[in-house]
């Protein structure tokens, strides 16, 4: 390279074109800062300050929304380009990050842990997605992914007393090493055949977007660029839970601590969503087999999801499962829009429902939960309904939301889903997602049955005592204001979805 | 005025929020008196101020975007034409009927109980209000889900298992529904939930007849199932006789014509190339299962509250004959026994749980001789089994009336087979009023009275039922003012 090129290649380092994710370091970095510096008592405070300088930094980016100069235009040389979807990611990343760091206030409260690093690692992580969001290279691509999943080996067995969480960590760890290098041999057998320059139409950036979608135009059927192209996809698959990558699911979720399988379900699936759709437009000239592999799991992602989540009682499980159902759905929804431009909007408004109801699910986990994470069962909800009616209308409203009934957000999603699906012509995947919706209910619904119908209990023989019930983690201000803005929102979205559908669905 | 229908769906749910309020018991009830009535009024001043020759069209229109207007083709889009407007106005009396019974109950945690009504009251207004498609069947999961609660919290006998096997039934019927609706919205090519748009794109022949004839195979199993179509019935009985009687009023009486009404109103104007192809499983399943076969599992019902759940499933299968029949007079008949089923099926339910709190069962072999301890309460149920065998002078007896006239040019022998449920009707009804006033004091209900003697009707149980019996008996005598709008709604619709 010479030296003018260098030049020019360095112009193109708009640092300010990632501003958010530099914030988000710099927050990470400063809380170490500040809990070295900071004396003991006051530790409190440092959750508090991520906490607000995530607020500070989504405010700023909401207000720069569109405004951003950026919008549209590649930056780092083509590493990164940057869209509205870009932009909506960037927000939805950021929205779980902070309530995933409320929800870690309450949880870690109940343990002897050091606080400061598990902030520390969901700023770094949430960066990461971000980023990855935005990749238009598959360097960046898999550096951004293996960002978010080192920090989630952490995060996962981060209760390290706790031997279930170790376990969940370990399998994290052996099984996404796994993905990973399925995916990284994908993308090496792309990069292989579309930069080798004796083939036909190779590129001279084969790890670009552009350059591996050029060759691929050029080789509608090579064989080695269509094995790169499954592996590829089985990498993603295996983020975002699709069968028959879904072994890790359910004993992952278990077994981490309850905020980061919040942060697993919503952020690490939409992660994974996020980059199946930038790749979309690449795959494009293979369709027919994207269409094949993507098919067939969904249909099997759909089905295995809530067979398996009907039998649960670990409430943990339960959600695993059924968010591998929920993965399923969303599949179908990315196989339309291969051919079905508004079902990118379906699929990420379905993701933003998704959020709400789940992240309201799981914080009213996080306050029925004891000190053992791992231990949280149908049976311990109840009476929910009468001892802890605001937690219980909040739970309803969740579940009601993922089950997909109207008048709440997540059928919205569905229904937008199920349209374009259907405008796609994906009839033999349409039965299947009814038959799902309909099993789903059984697993949800008994759910809120276990909360709001009275239960039957044993008489207690003579000379036994009513068992000491577990002191209730109470609800504080941030969390109660983000269990109420959650199901409010799931209630809201679900009546009125305003602008922001209009906004998603419209290109 | 065209906002006061959207009022009609927003003051029962502004009601129910309200309740969340903490505040005395009576406040909070006055609020749920409000939140009922509101729409009661509204629907009756609408049918006043209805042109009586313009069934054909719709009045009171008015259109709202929640943000899906030009990317789904989705408004919230409201309107009454002759079809909607007799059921706009069953689900308004039914509603206040069944509000005012329950906020005289003592329910556990009656605030809960009252809100969940309340929702289930904006969405019944809302459904036949609605002139988007779409809205329509969202208006009915509306009101689905409180049942759902209601049946599992407040409920009887078997709630948790009957709650979930409703819920699941229900939820595969709308499910079926939606997508039938999803393929008219697109196979038709017009993009748009709206009725309007979508009859006229329909009407230039957009939609295939291969289509049509799988869309309303897809709508009449998914319709059917939420009206309790043999073989998918077994939902209802169960459920009715679990839930709490004010839930079972307004779900038997008005929530279950949605099935019937999205036929009618959606199905058979959209799809009349379709309807050929099914009328004749139709009205097989309607008379040999709903009418005969379920009128024979009638008569054998011990627990009143299963009976009257059996009878409404028998009931149905009338509605659906009218419908196989296809022609004017079968479907003006059907709208008219929608209504007048919805009433007399919600005062049955209404007295059965009054006869309840004198018995303490539902058995009726264990209930006997209450008419000497309650003439009024007997007086009210004799007339409403009436009503429900279809005696002149009571709503029903026009229903069935047209309905079979009409099926007579469908089907001669199916005519005569349906006729012959009457007999049926006549004998579980005559039988059940035998066994539970007349006759002998049973042992059981000696030894109940003798604990808590028997009372007749008090005013907070005899207004609602009054209302619904006024109704009836209205409508028995002057038809007329319900079946002109149809009429004319249906003479346009269906040309032919």
């Amino acid at each position: 390279m010479t030296i003018d090129q260098l030049q020019a290649a360095a112009a193109n380092n708009l640092w300010a074109a990632i501003t958010p994710e530099i914030a988000l370091g710099v927050l990470a970095l400063l809380l170490l800062v500040l809990e070295m510096i900071l004396p003991k008592a006051r530790h409190a405070v440092i959750p508090a300050c991520a906490i607000a300088g995530q607020l500070g930094i989504l405010a700023a980016l909401a207000l720069n929304f569109t405004a951003t100069p950026y919008l549209d235009r590649d930056t780092f040389n083509g590493l990164l380009h940057h869209s509205r979807d870009g932009q909506f990611l960037r927000v939805f990343f950021l929205l779980s990050s902070i309530l995933v760091s409320i929800l870690g206030v309450v949880a870690l409260a109940r343990q002897k842990m050091p606080r400061v690093e598990f902030f520390h690692i969901v700023l770094v992580v949430t960066a990461a997605m971000m980023l990855l969001a935005q990749s238009a290279n598959f360097v960046l691509l898999f550096v951004a992914l293996e960002t978010i999943t080192v920090g989630f080996y952490i995060l996962v067995s981060y209760t390290r007393t706790n031997p279930l969480s170790l376990e969940a960590g370990l399998k994290y760890l052996v099984l996404g090493a796994l993905s990973s290098a399925i995916l990284l041999f994908g993308i090496v057998l792309l990069y292989g055949v579309a930069g080798n320059p004796h083939s036909f139409g190779s590129t001279a950036s084969p790890m670009s977007y552009a350059g591996v979608r050029q060759f691929l135009e050029a080789n509608p059927d090579n064989f080695l660029a269509s094995v790169g192209i499954v592996f590829v996809l089985a990498g993603i698959a295996f983020k975002i839970g699709a069968v028959p990558f879904q072994i890790w699911i359910p004993d992952v979720y278990q077994g981490a601590p309850t905020p980061v399988t919040a942060f697993l379900a919503v952020a690490s699936k939409a992660a994974g969503f996020a980059v199946l759709i930038g790749l979309l437009p690449v795959f494009q000239p293979y369709a027919g087999l994207v269409t094949a592999v993507l098919s067939i799991m969904a249909g099997a992602t759909i089905l295995f999801g809530n067979l398996a989540a009907l039998t649960q009682h670990n409430v943990k499980r339960l959600l695993g499962l059924s968010g591998v159902s929920h993965a399923g759905y969303l599949l179908m929804g990315v196989v339309a829009a291969q051919t079905v431009p508004q079902a990118i909007g379906a699929i990420y408004f379905y993701l933003f429902a998704y959020l709400l109801a789940s992240f309201a699910v799981f914080a009213v986990m996080t306050h029925v939960a004891g000190v053992n994470d791992a231990d949280q069962d149908l049976d311990h909800y109840a009476d929910f309904a009468k001892k802890r009616p605001y937690l219980a209308g909040v739970l309803a409203i969740g579940l009601g939301s993922l089950a997909g009934i109207p008048p709440l957000a997540g059928f919205m999603g569905k229904l937008m889903v199920f349209i374009a699906a259907f405008k796609a012509g994906l009839y033999p995947l349409l039965a299947i997602a009814i038959v799902g919706v309909v099993l789903s209910i059984y697993y949800y619904f008994g759910w809120i049955k276990a909360a709001f119908f009275t239960t039957w209990r044993p008489p207690l023989a003579p000379g036994e005592i009513e068992p000491a019930e577990a002191a209730a983690t109470p609800v504080g201000f941030p969390a109660g204001l983000a269990l109420g803005v959650l199901a409010a929102g799931s209630v809201i979205f679900g009546f009125f979805q305003g602008p922001i559908a209009a906004w998603l669905l419209l290109r | 005025m065209p906002d006061l229908l959207l009022l009609s769906i927003a003051a029962p749910l502004a009601a129910a929020l309200l309740l969340l309020v903490p505040a005395p018991l009576a406040a909070r009830k006055f609020i749920a008196g409000i939140g009922f009535a509101l729409p009661a009024l509204i629907a009756l001043y609408l049918w006043s101020q209805f042109p009586p020759n313009g069934g054909a069209s719709y009045h009171f229109v008015s259109r709202y975007d929640t943000g899906l207007k030009d990317t789904l083709g989705i408004t919230l889009y409201l309107g009454l034409n002759g079809i909607a407007l007799p059921l706009f106005v069953l689900a308004g009396v039914v509603g206040l009927a069944a509000g005012l019974f329950a906020i005289q109950s003592k329910a556990e945690r009656l605030p809960l109980y009252l809100g969940l009504l309340l929702v289930m009251q904006a969405g019944l207004m809302g459904v036949f209000a609605s002139m988007d498609v779409f809205f329509f069947y969202f208006f009915h999961e509306l009101a689905l889900i409180p049942t759902f609660i209601m049946v599992g919290v407040w409920g009887g006998r078997d709630r948790g298992y009957a709650a979930m096997k409703l819920t699941i039934y229900l939820t595969l019927g709308a499910m079926l529904s939606l997508i039938g609706l999803i393929a008219i919205y697109q196979q038709s090519g017009a993009e748009t939930f709206d009725l309007l748009s979508l009859r006229q794109e329909i009407e230039h022949g957009s939609l295939a007849a291969s289509d049509q004839k799988t869309i309303f195979g897809l709508l009449m199993v998914g319709f059917g199932i939420l009206v309790s179509l043999f073989p998918f019935h077994t939902w209802a009985p169960l459920g009715y006789g679990a839930a709490p009687s004010s839930a079972a009023m307004l779900h038997a009486g008005v929530l279950k014509k949605f099935g019937l009404y999205g036929l009618i109103q959606i199905a058979l104007p959209l799809l009349p190339e379709g309807v050929g192809h099914w009328v004749g499983w139709l009205a097989l399943l309607a008379v040999g299962g709903n009418v005969l076969y379920i009128g024979f599992v009638t008569i054998a019902q011990r627990d009143l509250k299963q009976m009257i759940g059996y009878s409404s499933v028998m009931h149905m299968g009338y509605a659906f004959l009218g419908i196989a029949a296809y022609n004017t007079t079968g479907l003006g008949g059907v709208v008219l026994m929608m209504v007048a089923h919805g009433l007399s099926v919600a005062l049955l339910f209404l007295l059965s749980t009054s006869i309840y709190h004198r018995t303490q069962t539902f058995d009726m072999e264990e209930m006997g001789g209450l008419a000497q301890k309650a003439p009024v309460l007997a007086a009210f149920f004799v007339t409403a089994i009436m009503a429900s065998i279809g005696l002149p002078g009571l709503a029903n007896f026009w229903g069935e009336l047209a309905i079979f006239v009409g099926a007579w040019k469908f089907s001669a022998v199916y005519t005569t087979l349906a006729v012959s449920g009457v007999i049926i009707s006549a004998v579980y009804g005559l039988r059940s009023v035998a066994r539970i006033f007349f006759g002998p004091v049973t042992p059981a209900f000696a030894k109940v009275s003798t604990e808590k003697a028997p009372t007749d009707l008090a005013w907070g149980e005899k207004f609602p039922a009054l209302l619904l019996l006024a109704a009836l008996l209205a409508i028995g005598f002057w038809p007329k003012s319900l079946s002109t709008p149809v009429d004319t709604a249906i003479t346009a619709t269906f040309r032919k």
